[in-house]
């Protein structure tokens, strides 16, 4: 079924509050729905994320994506932001939690809330929904093709992220991991060792890697689209969502 | 991958952004997925000024190629320069 919905740009109070541009879109025929926090990808608050906003909606749940380069470039398009934000060293691990602690209270204050939020992030946001489903009461945690998620970032590079794997006791929800055979960033290899520390912590979870995928193969406008893998993964996002923040 | 590879070195120079001529200070040299050039990945250069509180840069995304090629042009050019000249370019 494709839900009627609304969607519109919002500011929410992010991290200590800070306010942000953010894109809200929502079912108008449930009188009660979960909600979904959409983690944009490196290449920031752009259309293709925020297509998938809408597509949330369409699925019935309410979703909402903060842009996470607000505070440095207020106004700018996606890619500048992302180009400044990537020569600033990226987005502080700290900071995106709790922007998205402040993306689940605008989706709980909604009159349709059930009280159940999600999370999802492709490429760099895939690390960031597990990260924040570590530490915050998240429901369901997406990791669409997370990179980093198991290993840190090289030391010479300007950005010090590290592995968030360890953080995993203190997963709530389940977990989804959406992953290709041919990705090198999170490898085969990788998202296995992710596996093994999600059994070792007793932690509900569910995970698939697509043959012939690889990073990127749910973004329809670009060439690492696969339609196979893709439309069979909607329809585990669909299953997963439905019984972790389903009314 | 949304990969973290990033080199931002300092430059010295101007650039045009948006029509208008500035000084610029900084450029990244990254290999990420491109914003419009369709393919996966490319090589993407930034210069921008740090001076600005905008985000806008002069921005290029090339494919692997095309981006080794403009760099050995870059490189073969300032080599037939003479040194005078090359000198000559350098401000303050």
């Amino acid at each position: 079924m494709t839900h009627d919905l609304i969607a519109r740009t919002i500011t929410m109070a992010g991290h200590h509050g800070d306010p942000l541009e953010a894109y809200l879109a929502h079912p108008t025929d449930v009188t009660t729905t979960g909600g979904v926090v959409v983690i944009h990808h490196m290449p920031g608050y752009d259309e293709s994320t925020k297509e998938l906003v809408r597509h949330f909606a369409a699925l019935g749940y309410s979703a909402l994506c903060m842009n996470l380069y607000f505070r440095e470039a207020p106004g700018a398009s996606p890619d500048d932001a992302a180009a400044l934000v990537r020569a600033n060293g990226g987005v502080p691990d700290e900071r995106l939690v709790g922007d998205v602690a402040g993306a689940m209270d605008a989706l709980n204050a909604l009159p349709i809330a059930n009280g159940k939020v999600a999370s999802i992030g492709y490429c760099s946001g895939g690390r960031q929904s597990f990260l924040a489903g570590c530490r915050l009461p998240l429901a369901g945690v997406i990791d669409c093709y997370g990179a980093f998620v198991v290993i840190d970032t090289p030391p010479e590079r300007p950005f010090s992220f590290t592995a968030v794997v360890g953080e995993a006791a203190g997963l709530t929800g389940e977990v989804l991991g959406l992953f290709g055979a041919e990705d090198e960033y999170p490898s085969p290899d990788q998202t296995a060792i992710l596996e093994e520390r999600l059994t070792a912590e007793g932690k509900k979870y569910e995970m698939h890697t697509f043959e012939n995928a690889g990073h990127g193969f749910f973004a329809a406008d670009r060439p690492s689209y696969r339609p196979v893998a893709a439309t069979e993964a909607w329809e585990i996002i669909d299953r997963f969502l439905a019984r972790t923040i389903g009314a | 991958m949304c990969t973290y590879t990033t080199e931002i070195i300092p430059v010295h120079g101007s650039g045009k952004i948006n029509g208008a001529w500035q000084r610029v200070d900084e450029a990244a040299v990254y290999f990420d997925h491109p914003v419009h050039f369709p393919a996966g990945h490319s090589l993407m250069i930034d210069v921008r000024s740090s001076r600005n509180d905008s985000a806008e840069r002069v921005a290029l995304e090339l494919d692997a190629t095309s981006a080794r090629a403009l760099a050995e042009a870059i490189l073969a050019t300032l080599d037939q320069v003479p040194p005078a000249l090359r000198a000559d370019s350098h401000v303050g």
